[in-house]
């Protein structure tokens, strides 16, 4: 093959420019998908509800039990819907959704607390959705400790020696407030990155193979890798725009930080973006249509978004999870994201995850490269 | 079918060779062969067409004198180079425009001949597009989209395309396919224009009566070529007599006539009938005696090019030498 012509590789580049400037398609779903993602996941998906619907059964009407429930509501996680008397009650309060949880404070609290005998508060919660109640649940523990100590001063201070059956001890770092945007919100970027980088680039190549104009370019003395450089540069530079739009929005609407090494964000971002476009060119060299380069790229997206530790904690997944999940590599850029936004990552902190990037970078491009010599015949 | 090919004198070889010699050009996709064996020679400033009904084998044939694909089988040379290795030097010294419309319908037609002047690394791109579209009447749709473009219009565009870095040779595939006859008029005027400063075209198209326009031509035929040579000595070559017939109710007059000994096809065009047959002895005789009648008028004619392409086409539809799957002989043949 002779030399790499910057003239043609330019006039491919601006071609492909003036083209996805005029297509509005394509340019309402490099800019809306990511917006509307933003909003979707950093808004509406929370893991960790507050104002859970509670009702009580207080059988103990001393000042414990009312700090108790004052701590409980200033916690934010529950809202006090009013009494319930009995268990029948109750039951009907959980089973119809009316509630999620039910507080039992048993007769006689304050005064088993005092004499050291271990009363049981009971919490039943509906725990159909594990989820929204997990953390309330968590966070009832604290909350009782802190009104027995709040409450029993003086003489009575005995029983806060004694082990409480609530001495969970929960130590949230990097987000102390226990906000889902914080998880989510920088995973999201490489979900976005995946899904119209790999879309975008597939149907910009099967819309030249669709109009014929493919041919064109083939019957001219154009190299493949000026076509390739040229058609698929525009979009790293879309890549760009989508990722500055992305942070500016993260942290001015979701107010997440960035407190780690740009350069070793930057590092591991471009690693990404290489690997999703020669995934969109693959991707082209399959589908016959943009109809199905689109289908496609959608259809891959679905592995990324449930094993890649976007929604689901990695590390809870089972094993055969696990190994699909490290090869794809959505699970290694968004481990890079939230170690660099949330956790003042630098290049040392992000090492594994940019040799994994690494390695998927040169195999997705040498696979694309010979998948793009056989499409010439 | 490589008899016909045989007919034409080797060529020298080297600069004064043809523009495109090939020898056994096969392809095969899947189990069908699309183009079996063809020879071909394409003698230098020549307009040549190469004709043949739709699916017949011309555009892979012209794809692979193109080194767009790669033959199976068999192999040769345009403008003296390779066309299995050194497809990147006959692509910079082509035109190539394909059978569909393969610019950008999202550029206009100024970005469209830039962009392609660009790909041929053509020197002053600015003023070659422009001068280009002033010489092809293209200056007053130069900021239009390609895809605003009436088909005419298109197919100029397309040709204008071809020749900015000025080809030796032009492979031009279908390109009065689906164009008003006016535009193909114009098409081929440009053409002949194109051959008197000496540039060789190669032009498919399954328009019989574009034969005329063509100094030599090729008949390919469900992948074979039947016959090859200039233009005005294939219906000698053949070896076909033809009479004109007009008169009333042509068409029992046509059944009759086909039963008649002597007389091998009956093509009816528009008003007249084209009786043909190889034994020019008694296909006279035939004809003299039904003349006799007085009803219809004989007149004897030199055969056309379209009563050679029918009769090639009708006696290899029908019984076929080479134990190949034939389906039933195209509409306009005899049976």
């Amino acid at each position: 093959m002779r030399r790499f012509s910057l003239s043609r590789f330019l006039a491919i580049l601006t071609k492909e420019f003036i083209q996805m400037l005029r297509d509005r398609t394509t340019f309402a779903m490099m800019i809306g998908i990511p917006v509307m993602q933003l909003l979707l996941f950093g808004y509406a998906i929370n893991t960790d509800p507050h104002h859970l619907p509670t009702r009580a059964e207080i059988n103990d009407d001393g000042p414990l039990a009312r700090a108790i429930i004052a701590g409980m509501e200033t916690s934010d996680y529950f809202r006090f819907l009013g009494p319930v008397s009995g268990e029948r009650e109750a039951e009907a309060a959980l089973s119809s959704g009316e509630a999620s949880f039910v507080i039992v404070i048993p007769p006689g609290f304050e005064r088993d607390v005092i004499r050291g005998a271990r009363p049981e508060i009971l919490i039943a919660a509906d725990a159909s959705d594990p989820t929204a109640v997990g953390s309330a649940v968590g966070a009832l523990s604290g909350i009782v400790e802190r009104a027995i100590a709040q409450t029993l001063t003086g003489p009575l201070a005995v029983a806060e020696a004694a082990p409480g059956p609530f001495s969970v001890v929960v130590h949230r770092k990097y987000n102390p407030e226990r906000r889902t945007s914080l998880n989510i919100v920088p995973g999201l970027l490489a979900i976005i990155l995946a899904m119209t980088m790999t879309a975008i680039t597939s149907v910009a190549i099967v819309r030249e193979v669709e109009r014929g104009t493919m041919e064109t370019l083939i019957s001219t003395p154009a190299r493949p890798l000026e076509v390739m450089m040229g058609k698929i540069l525009p979009y790293v530079l879309v890549g760009y725009i989508e990722t500055v739009l992305f942070l500016i929005a993260a942290m001015t609407l979701f107010s997440v930080p960035f407190t780690g090494d740009l350069a070793a964000f930057l590092a591991g971002f471009n690693i990404y973006i290489v690997i999703n476009l020669a995934i969109g060119f693959m991707v082209s060299t399959v589908a016959r249509t943009q109809m199905q380069a689109m289908q496609i790229s959608f259809f891959t997206i679905l592995p990324t978004i449930l094993l890649s530790g976007f929604i689901f904690p990695f590390a809870g997944m089972p094993g055969w999870a696990q190994a699909i999940g490290s090869v794809l590599p959505a699970t290694h850029f968004l481990r890079i994201v939230r170690k660099v936004m949330l956790k003042f990552g630098d290049f040392a902190a992000i090492r594994q995850d940019l040799a994994a990037l690494a390695v998927i970078a040169v195999i997705v491009t040498i696979l694309s490269l010979l998948r793009y010599r056989r499409t010439l015949d | 079918m490589s008899g016909a090919a045989g007919t034409e004198p080797a060529t020298p070889r080297a600069e004064d060779g043809p523009a495109i010699s090939v020898r056994g050009l096969t392809k095969r996709f899947g189990t069908r062969v699309a183009v079996d064996h063809v020879d071909m020679d394409v003698p230098k400033g020549v307009i040549y067409g190469f004709l043949g009904p739709n699916g017949s084998g011309k555009t892979t044939t012209i794809r692979m004198m193109c080194g767009l694909l790669t033959p199976d089988e068999g192999g040769g040379r345009t403008l003296g180079h390779d066309i299995r290795t050194e497809s990147d030097r006959i692509k910079e010294k082509i035109g190539y425009m394909p059978q569909r419309f393969s610019l950008y319908g999202d550029l206009t037609v100024r970005e469209n001949l830039r962009f392609m002047a660009r790909m041929y690394r053509v020197r002053n791109v600015r003023e070659v597009v422009e001068r280009t579209m002033a010489e092809h009447g293209l200056d007053r749709f130069a900021d239009q989209l390609a895809d605003t473009l009436s088909g005419g219009w298109k197919q100029r565009l397309s040709l204008a395309a071809c020749l900015l870095h000025a080809p030796r040779l032009l492979l031009l595939d279908e390109p009065t396919a689906g164009v008003d006859p006016k535009a193909r008029v114009d098409f081929w005027e440009e053409i002949r224009h194109q051959g008197r400063r000496g540039i060789t075209s190669l032009v498919s198209t399954h328009y019989m009566d574009e034969a005329i326009q063509c100094d030599y031509i090729a008949y390919i035929f469900r992948g074979q070529l039947l016959i090859t040579g200039k233009a005005h000595e294939i219906p000698r070559q053949v070896g076909l007599h033809t009479w004109w017939v007009t008169g009333p109710d042509l068409e029992t007059l046509e059944k009759r006539l086909r039963a008649l000994p002597g007389i091998e096809q009956v093509v009816r065009f528009g008003n007249r009938l084209h009786v043909s047959g190889s034994d020019a002895a008694r296909l006279d005789a035939v004809a003299r005696e039904e003349a006799a009648h007085g009803t219809h008028t004989w007149e004897q004619r030199e055969t056309g090019l379209e009563d050679v392409f029918i009769y090639l086409m009708s006696r290899n539809g029908s019984e076929d030498a080479d134990g190949l799957p034939r389906g039933p002989a195209p509409a306009g043949g005899t049976g």
